[in-house]
């Protein structure tokens, strides 16, 4: 079955996305496939690279990078929540002349890479909200 | 005589076309200016008419109060959503359902809102949840 993931938690506030990127590491070890990961509102804040959490707990960045180098799994981080949560890619980072803030496995785009994968999938999932 | 005809067969191509196409409902739960999630999914909803989706939408527990029509959110510095949602009928935009519960409870009706709305009791707030292809709430 074709899932496509909608993430609205942030990595800092409960366990939405945890419950998130584990879920897409289950869907894929039971050999489904994954359309795209779209994270919008504070589910931006997942695609951080600079955030530092404590040593002592799970890493939140880890579990989606793996999904994206192990299984090229497409996350895209929504370009109107991202900007405001301080989410800029390289690409961003240089139109509005700040630092780049995300991890290089994600992508800052629209709405409309939800809509397209939602139109593509079989099942949506939202986690969060 | 044709006419009818070709009309007949023009609506069955239609239909069979439409059956691939998915319906999604947007769910809106949020009140409009307790989080910025509200205002997330009003753009969500101009997207998809902006892309010709075929959606509905549908306001339950606080979620109605993003419609209500006497809101001003100017001293909070940020955009009327009300005013955003009354723009939606120009995309295209099926229909907009509303927790008829939802509305009672905030003492609200149908004349207080900013969109001319259809009410759901809740068996039809059920069948309409389990007909849609897609649920997307935010």
């Amino acid at each position: 079955m074709n899932y496509a993931l909608l993430v609205l938690s942030s990595p800092v506030s409960g366990h939405g996305a945890r419950t998130a990127a584990h879920f897409a590491h289950s869907v894929i070890a039971r050999g489904h496939h994954i359309e795209r990961i779209f994270f919008l509102d504070e589910g931006t804040s997942n695609g951080s690279a600079v955030a530092v959490f404590p040593q002592d707990e799970a890493d939140r960045l880890e579990p989606w990078t793996n999904l994206a180098d192990d299984h090229c799994v497409e996350l895209v981080l929504c370009i109107s929540s991202a900007l405001k949560h301080s989410m800029l890619d390289e690409q961003e980072a240089e139109r509005y002349d700040r630092a780049t803030t995300t991890h290089p496995a994600f992508v800052v785009s629209g709405l409309g890479q939800l809509i397209d994968a939602a139109s593509h999938c079989d099942r949506l999932v939202t986690f969060g909200g | 005589m044709q006419r009818p005809i070709v009309t007949v067969w023009s609506l069955l191509a239609v239909d069979v076309s439409e059956k691939d196409r998915k319906r999604s409902l947007v769910v809106m739960r949020q009140s409009p200016y307790g989080s910025s999630l509200s205002r997330a999914s009003v753009d969500l909803a101009l997207a998809m008419g902006a892309f010709e989706q075929d959606y509905d939408l549908l306001f339950m527990g606080p979620g109605v109060l993003q419609l209500v029509a006497a809101q001003d959110s100017e001293k909070i510095g940020v955009k009327n959503i009300g005013r955003i949602l009354s723009s939606l009928p120009l995309y295209d935009m099926e229909s907009v359902y509303v927790d008829a519960a939802a509305l009672e409870r905030y003492g609200l009706n149908e004349a207080s809102l900013v969109l001319p709305v259809k009410l759901l009791d809740d068996p039809s707030l059920r069948s309409l949840l389990n007909d849609s292809d897609h649920l997307i709430g935010c």
